[in-house]
């Protein structure tokens, strides 16, 4: 996905592949409407199990949310760096968000598997089965942001910070972002306004 | 264990299942015999499959949407004979369960495996070379797309010999398609078919939508575009909106299947309901993904055969827009039966009889560039002509639909049956068609023969209002869709002869158009292109040489106005000739590598092959991973190439 066959890249202000990035970003946008949506329908739907109320921890959901909130921040430490062109200092910021994303997943992972023990998976209601999915598509999503990031870090590493390497750390930030707003989403939509 | 579910009972037993695929396999072996005996192999793999050209990739397009027309046409004709035959006493030939796959593999096959690969085939053709660009925004995730379409087209063709296709229906609505109800393998062939294919589809929207936006040559202003890049901007919007709701809906439907989960099944909370919602979020404006590339293709063959500029530009760029608004306002009109109340039933109506309005007005825009104009009948022409009648007796019929009341009757009948295929056949087969005779100069640099191309139109227009004009009938005198068998008494069994007689003439229409193709093929030097305009044309793409040098453009261009080519050539501007090198994409075989991956991921799930199911998975991420560590990726064209080359065309055209 790199520039060819450009015909006017003078006119254009922001660069093409950061540009199809947003729009990639619009996409998955509509998939997670979809999956709320979902959500929402069959949120009721417990079928005899048990609702969210029962089985959401507020405060370890807390704990998750600003594991994930403070990963956007360094990232964008990371971003302000790179524009200073300060190497070591980006690559220090990329690890810290990458340890902080994967503390996140660690924590949802082991949330899901404590339900599944407590004989509350997927399989036990349509809510449960939306609740799942929904959550763990955004958890699926925050994965793929690590390899890419474990993947971008080796790139700058062996090939620095060039125009190329700077725009495709611009569009893992605007992913990374995107999930974190996701996130938020989760967070109010299922967590706040099914617990509280 | 090794091999999952399969084991030699997937292999067909049915004695038309059985030579259908021999006479496949023999087919491929056939063509691989041939490019083996001719040597082809290497120049196949650099010229075509690595290629990341879009106008090459327009060509493979075109291959796979023949290749499954002709297929989704079979399963066509089957049913059509299995209807007359099938009544009173008799049964037919084929059994319930076989013929409820072919209904199904007809429906899925010819909307994602023939209308789409066409529809970006024609895209990729013409999009670049109209707004004066060297190739789309993203040629290696062209290649990819392309290739993820053709495995799934594959994983259907598969699908045929060994185990089976899903029997229920197109749209696949649970509880059917669940795992109670469909404990085979059919379900999960359509999932992964379609999964895959949309994830291509997805990126081609993506893709073009970033060319059309960022790619266009200096001077062509949004409002300065050829109505067929504004179809396809709002068709690619419509894509990118529509798509990722079919892969979380199929996404879900194979939650359920595989992991027992509860989003659409009958118990455990689950509301199958939501499905067919979902479901026609994407459905609905699907249908116009389709089609407004088509009414793109008609204004562009309107004004180049009327020697005319197009009619009411502004307006139709304004009814092209409305219709991909209410495109996602109208879904609901597919199953009004489902009782959602008055209320909302009377809102979906309305929203669905407003699109008659710009759909109206884009008719009219056609007919008044025709008024007064200096009209040559060409075969692309006659396409349009017969696109107006049909498509409109189609949208007619469509807004009898629209109403509530007269859909409750209507509903899942023949009548429903006869007014899609109206619209579809007369609106997006007829405008592909057009496009690709109108363009198919500019890909070969020879035109198709015309009275050939005639003849092929003339059985098509007759053939399809022989076929269709008998279901409406049988829709109002009661007759469902998909029956496998009906009693004598009913009366629909005259009609039904009609009907298969009106798909005998279809197939001569096909076969006139592969007889034109053939006889096109060897008399091309007769048929030759040497001027690179063979319609004295109006926009950019007519500019070049055909076939188009692979650069496009040896210089960009810049316009002025509208149909800028055409001022151009009233104003007898020459060509520049200041070059400078030219920055292209290199090929990949990454493409195919990674679409191979995930049909092989596909064939695993299908069968429940886990190891294998988990090998192609990394596989696939890693070749993914692989191609972004490549930074090794373009070249340029040097000035002196670009000059050789063009020296090269204008000898020709001499």
């Amino acid at each position: 996905m790199t520039a060819h066959a450009i015909t006017k890249e003078k006119y254009n202000l922001i660069p093409k592949d950061v540009f199809g990035f947003w729009i990639y970003i619009m996409s998955d946008c509509v998939l997670f409407a979809t999956l709320f949506a979902t959500y929402i329908v069959l949120h009721n739907n417990t079928y005899g199990g048990p609702g969210i109320k029962d089985i959401a921890s507020l405060s370890y959901i807390l704990v998750e949310t600003m594991l994930l909130l403070t990963s956007s921040f360094t990232f964008g430490l990371a971003m302000l760096a790179s524009f200073k062109r300060d190497m070591p200092k980006v690559m220090l910021f990329l690890g810290i968000t990458f340890a902080l994303g994967l503390g996140f997943i660690v924590l949802e992972i082991n949330e899901f598997v404590h339900l599944i023990l407590e004989g509350n998976g997927p399989q036990r209601s349509g809510f449960l089965s939306a609740f799942f999915t929904l959550v763990g598509t955004h958890g699926l999503h925050v994965t793929v942001g690590l390899v890419w990031m474990a993947s971008m870090m080796y790139q700058l590493k062996k090939h620095g910070l060039t125009n190329f390497t700077s725009e495709k750390l611009t569009c893992l930030g605007l992913f990374w972002h995107f999930l974190d707003i996701v996130w938020i989403f989760v967070f109010t939509i299922v967590y706040l306004m099914g617990a509280v | 264990m090794l091999f999952g579910k399969l084991t030699l009972d997937a292999l067909p037993h049915e004695p038309i299942v059985v030579v259908t695929g021999i006479f496949m396999a023999l087919g491929a072996l056939a063509v691989l015999g041939l490019i083996t005996y001719t040597k082809k192999w290497t120049w196949l793999w650099r010229e075509w499959i690595t290629t990341v050209d879009h106008k090459k990739i327009a060509v493979m397009y075109f291959i796979l949407a023949a290749i499954m027309l002709l297929r989704g046409f079979a399963d066509a004709a089957l049913m059509r004979a299995q209807q007359v035959l099938s009544v009173g006493d008799s049964f037919g030939f084929l059994p319930p369960d076989h013929y409820d796959q072919i209904f199904t593999a007809h429906g899925a096959i010819m909307i994602f495996f023939m209308a789409m690969p066409f529809m970006f085939g024609l895209l990729n053709l013409a999009v670049p070379l109209q707004i004066g660009a060297r190739d789309v925004a993203y040629p290696f995730l062209n290649s990819l797309s392309f290739w993820l379409t053709a495995f799934s087209a594959g994983l259907v063709m598969i699908s045929l010999v060994v185990g089976k296709f899903a029997s229920t229906g197109w749209l696949a609505y649970p509880p059917l398609s669940g795992i109670q109800y469909s404990p085979g393998v059919g379900v999960d062939y359509y999932i992964w078919a379609l999964q895959i294919s949309g994830v291509g589809s997805l990126i081609s929207g993506i893709n073009f939508l970033v060319t059309i936006l960022k790619m266009r040559c200096p001077g062509m202003t949004l409002m300065k575009m050829p109505i067929f890049v504004w179809t396809a901007l709002c068709s690619m919007i419509l894509v990118i909106l529509a798509f990722p709701v079919l892969t979380v809906t199929l996404g879900l439907l194979f939650l359920d299947r595989y992991f027992g989960m509860h989003f659409f099944t009958g118990d455990f909370g689950g509301n199958a309901m939501m499905y067919i919602n979902l479901i026609w979020v994407w459905g609905h404006p699907e249908v116009y993904i389709l089609v407004l590339p088509a009414f793109g293709i008609f204004s562009e063959i309107a004004a180049t055969f009327s020697k005319k500029y197009l009619f009411g530009y502004v307006t139709m760029v304004w009814a092209i827009g409305v219709i991909a608004i209410l495109a996602f306002v109208v879904w609901l009109h597919h199953f009004f039966t489902m009782g959602a109340g008055a209320n909302v039933n009377a809102f979906f109506g309305i929203a669905t009889m407003i699109i008659a309005i710009p759909t109206g007005v884009k008719i009219f825009n056609w007919l008044f560039t025709m008024f007064r104009g200096r009209i040559t009948f060409t075969t692309p022409m006659l396409w349009m002509i017969g696109f107006f009648i049909t498509f409109t007796v189609g949208g007619m019929t469509g807004i009898m639909l629209a109403v509530p009341g007269i859909d409750f009757q209507m509903h899942n009948s023949e009548f429903l049956v006869a007014h899609f295929h109206n619209v579809i056949i007369g609106g997006v087969v007829f405008g592909y068609f057009a496009g690709f005779t109108y363009w198919f100069p500019k890909m070969f640099g020879f035109r198709l023969h015309e009275g050939l191309g005639k003849c092929a139109f003339s059985c098509w227009i007759i053939g399809f209002y022989t076929a269709f004009m008998p279901l409406y009938i049988l829709g109002m005198m009661g007759m469902s869709r998909r029956l496998q068998h009906y009693d004598a008494a009913t009366g629909w069994h005259p009609y039904l002869v009609v009907a298969a007689l009106g798909a005998c003439i279809v197939a001569l229409g096909i076969a006139f158009q592969v007889a034109q193709l053939v006889y096109s093929v060897i008399n091309r030097e007769k048929l030759k292109d040497t001027t690179g305009d063979p319609w004295d044309g109006r926009t950019l793409e007519w500019a070049i040489p055909s076939p188009a040098p692979f650069y496009n453009f040896a210089v960009t261009p810049e316009v002025s106005e509208r149909d800028g080519f055409w001022h151009d050539k009233l104003k007898k501007k020459r060509k520049s000739t200041k070059y400078e090198d030219i920055h292209m994409p290199k090929n990949t075989p990454m493409g195919i590598i990674i679409a191979a991956f995930s049909a092989v991921l596909g064939f695993a799930m299908i069968w429940d092959i886990t190891w294998l199911a988990v090998l192609s998975g990394i596989a696939m991420l890693g070749s993914v991973i692989a191609r972004t560590l490549d930074y090794n990726i373009d070249y340029y064209v040097k000035v002196a190439e670009i000059k050789k080359i063009e020296a090269a065309y204008a000898k020709g055209a001499k």
